[in-house]
């Protein structure tokens, strides 16, 4: 190579190893920029308002009183309830794909799962205006007060619309997350486990409970974290589907409102600057949610996937 | 312990995760069939070359709607692609273990797990504020900031399964890095990076959130990048939201054709290119 081929060829190197720099650079600012832009434009709000934003259980834009107790409490319900529902069977689906299926029954429903979680949020909200709704309103709703009416989250009219609508919703959304981070981490527990928890004598189910889960337990529990924060942020089926008011009521069948519901509900109605900002603050208390939720789940399955660690067990 | 016990109630189990599994896809059939089964009825020629119709009135179509998403995922892919695969590229080539690359891969993994509507809020206040109006550009704009950390995370997986030999010979010919990651990794890491970018656009095509407050929504045709723009989602979501029976009809024909979108995206990503890059 002559010395002027091995210079351009040098630039050329130099040249293209900064552009990757700068992209990798541009994703790094990307975060920081928005969240600073979204502290920046909810600035008015918190200095207005302060922790009583938080607190505060009325939500009235023509009386500019701004409390988002109503959202956050609609969120956290409907939230908890999916992950109620979607653990214990996301896990049943990972453990069935993982332990128990053959290999070509397990590519066929791991594609069917996956397909769960590919299915856009606005068609399960169509879906849940037409069939959900009207099926809890007339069968599931009254069956539930019927049966554990004195129970205050199943008393109320049937509504159809409302925080049960939301969380099945949810947990149907989240259903794929949990079962597919369990299913990784499952699958990286070596099978030296295995075979020595079978070779003692241990059932499938024994093996699974002594020797597969326990190591698997914080991947789990990050799986379950990383599903708690799609249902926090998820917007559109549950808007849909929570009824879109903002009290704070025990009944699971009373409508109710989230955060990302209400953000997509009034932000191009928001007619003035202090407005916006309360939704833009709201916004930015999702954000934080997620962002913490986020790094915790990825720290703890990140702990399990990372290797061989030796598992315990208490039992 | 009573060794019938135990097989009873590893049985008890095996059944329990069964039908879990089972009771998962339920509402997987459920939602297809009804999309399908309402959505077809609804669904003829028409609706992909007509404009909608007001409200009230049947028939009509949803042409500038599959063209609005067309236009907002182009835009998407064509920024996040190149900025993704880039990035991948920094983050397996160049730099693995330093805290600049750990902070750049904990960035895309604050990226993946924030809400899309977060990502709307942000180019409104930043973009549609700015610029005075809603537009094609804004909506296709969030749609690439949650498509490049699924790009980044796909394709750095599979540059990482490249492996260590092929680099090594490239350096041994006397070959320019650049020329060995352009050449030899990326043709290598081709199928893996290309399912990715489908699953990617797969993704992003049913995004409505983002799209509510950057893109807006349009009745008729969009004439630049610079006007508010219909996209299929958001079109379904207020067509299912409002009270006409006749726009229900069209809300389950839209689902239906973008689920056909995105599973064939899915369906082509996996069945072409993974079985043969395992």
């Amino acid at each position: 190579m002559s010395k002027k081929t091995e210079l351009t060829a040098s630039i050329g190197d130099q040249t293209f190893r900064l552009l990757t720099l700068l992209m990798a650079i541009s994703v790094l600012v990307l975060m920081v920029w928005m969240g600073w832009q979204m502290y920046d434009s909810a600035l008015p709000s918190i200095q207005k308002f302060g922790f009583s934003f938080i607190t505060g259980r009325v939500w009235d834009p023509v009386k500019e009183q701004f409390g988002a107790l109503p959202f956050i409490y609609g969120t956290l319900v409907t939230s908890l309830l999916a992950l109620l529902i979607a653990t214990p069977i996301g896990l049943g689906v990972a453990i069935f794909l993982n332990e128990m299926a053959a290999s070509k029954v397990r590519v066929v429903v791991a594609f069917l799962v996956e397909m769960l979680a590919a299915i856009p949020s606005v068609v399960y909200g169509l879906w849940g205006i037409f069939v959900l709704a009207p099926w809890l309103r007339e069968t599931v709703e009254p069956g539930l007060a019927k049966w554990f009416g004195f129970i205050p989250l199943f008393q109320g009219t049937p509504a159809g619309f409302g925080m049960l609508a939301g969380g099945l919703i949810l947990a149907v959304m989240i259903l794929p997350t949990i079962a597919a981070i369990s299913g990784e981490v499952m699958a990286a527990v070596p099978n030296a486990q295995r075979e020595a928890a079978l070779a003692l004598g241990a059932t499938k189910w024994e093996m699974i409970r002594l020797a597969v889960l326990p190591y698997a337990k914080s991947g789990i529990l990050g799986g379950i974290m990383l599903g708690l924060g799609r249902a926090l942020g998820e917007t559109m089926a549950v808007t849909m589907l929570i009824g879109n008011r903002p009290d704070i009521l025990p009944s699971l069948f009373a409508p109710a409102y989230s955060m990302a519901a209400v953000i997509a509900n009034e932000f191009t109605e928001a007619t003035y600057a202090l407005y916006l900002s309360a939704l833009v603050e709201i916004g930015l208390i999702l954000f934080g949610i997620t962002l913490i939720l986020n790094v915790f789940a990825r720290f703890l399955v990140w702990s399990v996937a990372r290797g061989p660690k030796g598992g315990t067990s208490n039992e | 312990m009573n060794d019938r016990l135990r097989r009873y109630r590893n049985l008890t189990m095996m059944g329990i995760f069964t039908i879990a599994t089972l009771i998962a896809l339920v509402p997987l059939f459920g939602v297809l069939g009804y999309v399908v089964k309402n959505g077809f009825s609804a669904l003829n020629f028409e609706f992909f070359i007509n404009l909608p119709k007001a409200m009230g009135l049947s028939g009509g179509g949803m042409a500038n709607a599959i063209v609005g998403t067309l236009i907002m995922v182009a835009i998407a892919t064509l920024i996040g692609i190149p900025i993704g695969i880039l990035t991948a590229i920094y983050l397996t080539e160049y730099d693995r273990t330093s805290w600049f690359s750990i902070g750049v891969r904990f960035a895309t993994d604050v990226l993946t797990g924030i809400p899309s509507i977060i990502v709307g809020i942000v180019i409104y206040t930043a973009v549609v504020l700015k610029m005075g109006h809603f537009s094609a550009l804004a909506g296709g704009l969030s749609l690439a900031i949650i498509m490049i950390p699924l790009i980044i995370r796909s394709t750095e997986e599979m540059l990482k399964l490249v492996s260590h030999s092929i680099r090594e010979a490239g350096y041994a010919l006397g070959i320019s890095k650049r020329v060995i990651i352009l050449r030899i990794i990326l043709p290598t890491a081709a199928k893996g990076i290309i399912t990715g970018a489908m699953l990617a656009v797969a993704r992003v095509s049913g995004e409505t959130a983002p799209l509510l407050f950057t893109a807006l929504g349009n009745q008729y045709w969009a004439h630049s990048l610079n006007e508010p723009i219909a996209a299929l989602p958001v079109q379904i979501y207020q067509y299912a939201t409002s009270p006409y029976k006749e726009w229900h009809q069209q809300a389950w024909a839209g689902s239906l054709v973008l689920i056909l979108m995105v599973i064939v995206l899915n369906l082509i990503a996996r069945l072409a290119f993974r079985s043969r890059s395992n």
